[in-house]
This record gives C-alpha cells, sequence and structure tokens, in this order.
C-alpha cells in the first residue's frame, strides 16, 4: 500500500535555533495521527512545513496525489502546491479567525473553495454550503450571517466545513479544540470523529490535549525540544509511556 | 490661450514622459496587467486625476485634440480644470465633441459614441487593485494575479446575490481580460463594461496614487465576470433622457426641487447636445418646443 503521506527527514532551523529536526514518518489513507508536546516543541513548525506554509532545510514531504502519484510537495511548483492546497489538502487553524473570512458571510466563506476551483453556478454552490452548514451542525438559517455573529464553536464548526467541501483526502489540524469550553470540545471531537470516519479521511492533528488524541488518533508521535522522542499507537503510548518526558506528559493531565 | 514657456511641453520632462511610455507599452503588450511606475508630484491633489494626468502628458503630441470628461460632463470643475492644464503646458487644441478628440481623458465614463481607431481613451484610477478589498495584502494580491487564482472575485458577487438577490456591484465591475487577467476597469457604471471589449481605440489606465498602469489595446477581448444562473447585465436607470430623449445612453438622476421632483439626463453632456441640435427633445426640457 502507499503511503498517502510520507515525511522524511524534515528539519527546520530558526537561526542557531531548532524548529524541528529530522522528522520522518509515513501516513496511510484513513489513518490520523496525533502529535503531542508542549509549547515550543516544534508541533506547529513540523505542521507548517508539512502543509507547505514554511518551506522546510531539509528533507522531503511526499504527497501521493490523484493524478501523478506520490510527488515531492518540497520541490514541487508553487501554483501546484496551492492548488493541493485548495483541493487534495485542508487546514484548520487553531483560531477560526486565522482561517476564516469575517467579511463575508457563512456561506461564502464555505463557497470560497468550490469558487477557487472554477464553480460558477450561484445555486449549486449555495446548496453545497447549506448541506455542509447542516453537517456541522449548523442551522441553514444562518449562511447568510457573517462568522462574527457566530459563537466560537460555531466558528470552528464552519472553518472545518469551508476546508471539506472540495472533500480533500488530507487534514491538517492544528489545536483544533483550544480556546473551546470542554461541552464545546467534546462536540466538536465527536463531529470530528464522524467526518473522519465518514469521509474516509486522513488527518494530522497537533494539540497538547491528550484527551484529544485519545479519542481521534490511530498513531501518536511526542514531540520535545524539536525532536520525536516517542512514537507508536496512541493507546500503548498513553497508557505505557517508556520516555520519561511522556511518562510526565501523561501523569500531568488531571483527573476529575 | 498660449503655452506658458516655462513648462517643458505637456508639463512632465522627457525622461519622465519616456518611463510613462515604457510602462504603457509593456501595460499594452500584457492586456490587464498591472505595471508598476514611478508616479510623480502633480500640481493637484491625489484622487483629482493625478494617473490619468501623466498618461495623457506621456501620450499627447503637438497635433493632438485633447477632451476631457468627468462623470460624462465636459463642463465639470475637474473636467475644466485638467483641460486649461493642458492647454497652457502644452498649447494642444482642445474639444468636447467625442468623434473631433483624439486623446480623451476620462473619470468614471466612456463616450456614449463609439470610439474609433487612432483615437486614445485615458482613464483615471483611483484602487487599480479588483481584488483589494477582499485581500488586503499587496504581496498576496500579486501572487493570486500570477497565479490565476481569481476564485475570491466570485465570493464578491456571491455576497452580492446572497444578500441583495441579484449582483449588486453597479460600477467598477470586474472584468476579465483576454481570458488572462482580472481588471478594475475603474468605477465606470457596469452599464458600460461592453463597451470596453472590442473597442476600436486605445485604452490607457492610469493609477497616481498607486502607481500603477495597466492598458487595453484595440480590439481585446473583455468578459465581464458573472454566474452562470445569474448572468451579467448592463443595467440604466429605466427612463429616456429628460432632455434629449435618448433611451440607449447612461442617466444621471438630477433632484430638481425638495417635494421629490427630479429628471433624468443623459451623464454624457456632449452627447446630449448632439441630439438636441439636431433637434431631439425630452419630456423635461422647459419652452413652447416640450414635446
Amino acid at each position: 500500500m502507499t503511503p498517502l503521506l510520507s515525511v522524511q527527514g524534515i528539519t527546520k532551523r530558526y537561526g542557531a535555533h531548532i524548529g524541528c529536526a529530522d522528522v520522518s514518518f509515513d501516513l496511510y489513507p484513513g489513518e490520523v495521527m496525533g502529535i503531542v508536546g508542549e509549547s515550543g516543541s516544534g508541533k506547529s513548525t513540523l505542521l507548517n512545513c508539512m502543509a507547505g506554509h514554511l518551506r522546510p532545510d531539509a528533507g522531503s514531504v511526499v504527497f501521493d496525489t490523484r493524478g501523478h502519484g506520490p510527488r515531492d510537495t518540497v520541490t514541487m511548483s508553487e501554483p501546484e502546491r496551492r492548488m493541493l492546497g485548495r483541493t487534495d489538502w485542508a487546514f484548520v487553524h487553531q483560531h477560526a479567525r486565522d482561517g476564516l473570512r469575517m467579511g463575508v458571510s457563512a456561506g461564502g466563506n464555505v463557497g470560497e473553495r468550490l469558487m477557487a476551483v472554477g464553480a460558477r453556478h450561484y445555486g449549486d454552490i449555495r446548496d453545497k454550503a447549506v448541506d455542509w452548514l447542516e453537517r456541522v451542525e449548523i442551522d441553514a438559517g444562518r449562511v447568510d450571517d457573517r462568522p462574527t455573529t457566530f459563537s466560537g464553536g460555531m466558528q470552528q464548526r464552519l472553518q472545518i466545513a469551508r476546508n471539506l467541501v472540495t472533500g480533500p483526502r488530507l487534514v491538517f489540524m492544528d489545536e483544533p479544540t483550544g480556546g473551546l469550553d470542554v461541552s464545546v470540545q467534546a462536540r466538536l471531537l465527536d463531529l470530528l470523529r464522524g467526518l473522519v470516519r465518514d469521509m474516509g479521511l486522513s488527518a494530522i492533528i497537533v494539540t497538547h490535549d491528550l484527551a484529544v488524541v485519545r479519542l481521534l488518533a490511530d498513531r501518536l508521535m511526542v514531540m520535545k525540544d524539536g525532536l520525536v522522542v516517542e512514537n507508536g499507537l496512541t493507546d500503548q503510548v498513553l497508557d505505557d509511556p517508556q520516555h520519561a518526558y511522556t511518562q510526565l506528559l501523561v501523569s500531568s493531565v488531571l483527573q476529575v | 490661450m498660449t503655452p506658458s514657456s516655462e513648462y517643458n511641453f505637456a508639463y512632465l520632462d522627457e525622461q519622465t514622459k519616456r518611463m510613462i511610455r515604457r510602462a504603457i507599452l509593456k501595460g499594452l503588450a500584457i492586456p490587464g496587467y498591472q505595471v508598476p511606475f514611478a508616479s510623480r508630484e502633480m500640481p493637484m491633489p491625489y484622487g483629482w486625476g493625478t494617473g490619468g494626468v501623466q498618461v495623457s502628458a506621456a501620450v499627447l503630441t503637438p497635433d493632438d485634440r485633447f477632451k476631457v470628461i468627468d462623470q460624462g460632463a465636459d463642463d465639470t470643475t475637474n473636467a475644466v480644470s485638467i483641460r486649461t492644464f493642458f492647454e497652457r503646458t502644452a498649447g494642444v487644441a482642445t474639444t468636447t465633441a467625442t468623434p473631433e478628440a483624439t486623446v480623451i481623458q476620462t473619470r468614471h465614463r466612456i463616450p456614449e459614441v463609439p470610439l474609433t481607431e487612432g483615437q486614445i481613451l485615458v482613464y483615471q484610477v483611483p484602487i487599480p487593485e479588483p481584488l483589494r478589498f477582499l485581500e488586503p495584502r499587496e504581496s498576496e494580491t500579486r501572487k493570486m494575479h500570477s497565479l490565476e487564482e481569481y476564485g475570491l472575485m466570485h465570493v464578491k458577487l456571491y455576497e452580492d446575490i446572497s444578500r441583495h438577490g441579484h449582483i449588486a456591484t453597479s460600477y467598477a465591475y470586474p472584468v476579465k481580460v483576454e481570458a488572462r487577467y482580472v481588471m478594475d476597469p475603474s468605477p465606470i457604471p457596469k452599464f458600460d463594461n461592453p463597451k470596453l471589449g472590442d473597442c476600436p481605440a486605445i485604452q490607457l489606465f492610469g493609477a497616481g496614487r498607486e502607481q500603477r498602469i495597466y492598458a487595453l489595446p484595440p480590439y481585446t477581448q473583455v468578459v465581464s465576470l458573472d454566474f452562470e444562473d445569474h448572468p451579467f447585465e448592463a443595467s440604466k436607470a429605466d427612463h429616456p433622457c429628460g432632455l434629449c430623449g435618448a433611451e440607449d445612453s447612461y442617466l444621471d438622476e438630477v433632484i430638481v426641487d425638495d417635494s421629490g421632483g427630479r429628471m433624468f439626463v443623459c451623464s454624457d453632456t456632449d452627447y446630449c447636445e448632439g441630439r438636441q441640435a439636431a433637434g431631439h427633445r425630452g419630456k423635461d426640457l422647459g419652452g413652447k418646443d416640450a414635446a
């Protein structure tokens, strides 16, 4: 089986400081990978390198494209990479404001990716937008409202709808539940789990919340100081942590 | 009026004109592409047509006949002062008749009389970037132009339809040039958009504050953006002109008293006067020969 995404030796330095160093892994279709670690451990740097937002200093990110098979996205041309970013890839930001156009209605936000890949029929775009709002549990009556009038949880769900409307195969998520209260988090996680399973999505989720990876991720990678210190199946890593830092991380979670 | 001898022909020095002509030639070679140029300070405020004046100064020759229109009119402050400016600094002949003019500087209109080969239409442009209000970063909009990522332009039209039920953008309506660059046609009413394409005259666009020049060579393909189920429609006020009775020209609404009275008149004064001289009469024209 060809991996959907094959990451080899990704390294990114900020001057003398290490962002992330020599990270390698394969992600297979339908698999959800969690990346955990404390603030400053290089999780987001790694995610941005994989999603093409940052150019890594070394390494390759090979993606199994629909048309041309496995291609290295680091060396491919910028138009091709941006095209991937609008079609086969999706990026869910921690702050919905970074991922949404706040001055544009919910329908326009969801429709943007459709229009970016050439949809030119207003009625069809709108029907799809309404359909997706319902799938992320936003009332269809809010389709013409701006995201500024939405609650934090709704904004995050809208961002997810906007990203998934073109049927991507790989979703990058940067702390998707950050800043939400626990009941909203639970609903969002439930929704994400449903969408990932229904659409057969592969996902890479960066978070510092172990509950999120416990629920969503099949596999887990633990990062510290830019290095991967431990990886394996989620339950295995969380229930039987081997590395001292992972043990600290797991024991730091408050038990209610 | 005789030209003032203290000025170089058409105000700008020859090196500056040369620089602007290079930008114009590049613009003509790549229709719809915004060419940066080193815009000069002009003896008028930004927003009054500094870009258009510089382009006009660069293309004027002593044999030209110059016409200036502002919202279609030859007799408004802006039109009168720019016309006087070139009478004084270039000594060129001026006219108000569209067919007689060889260079026409315009703000916000295309003349009603069809333009012909050999004429140059110079637009004053306030904001040349059609994507500006959707994407504030210049670095990003340039990238979007170079990679032909114009989905965002349709988001604006989508928003119009979702809010108003139809495409409510009525001026500065975005167009696609030769199936490549999306271009802001300057704030002309969308009624004028069909005249942009396949036009025998050269069309030049100058934005002084934003330091951009772009151009449409003669007979360029220009298509107004739209949706399949909401096609582009060139709209105007649904009235005949009150002075000349024209049914096919773009109209201004003029409030005539404070009890709701109003009349619709051609915004192109030259066209309207021409029709009146030819004996056409509108319903609001006073006197015994009113229809």
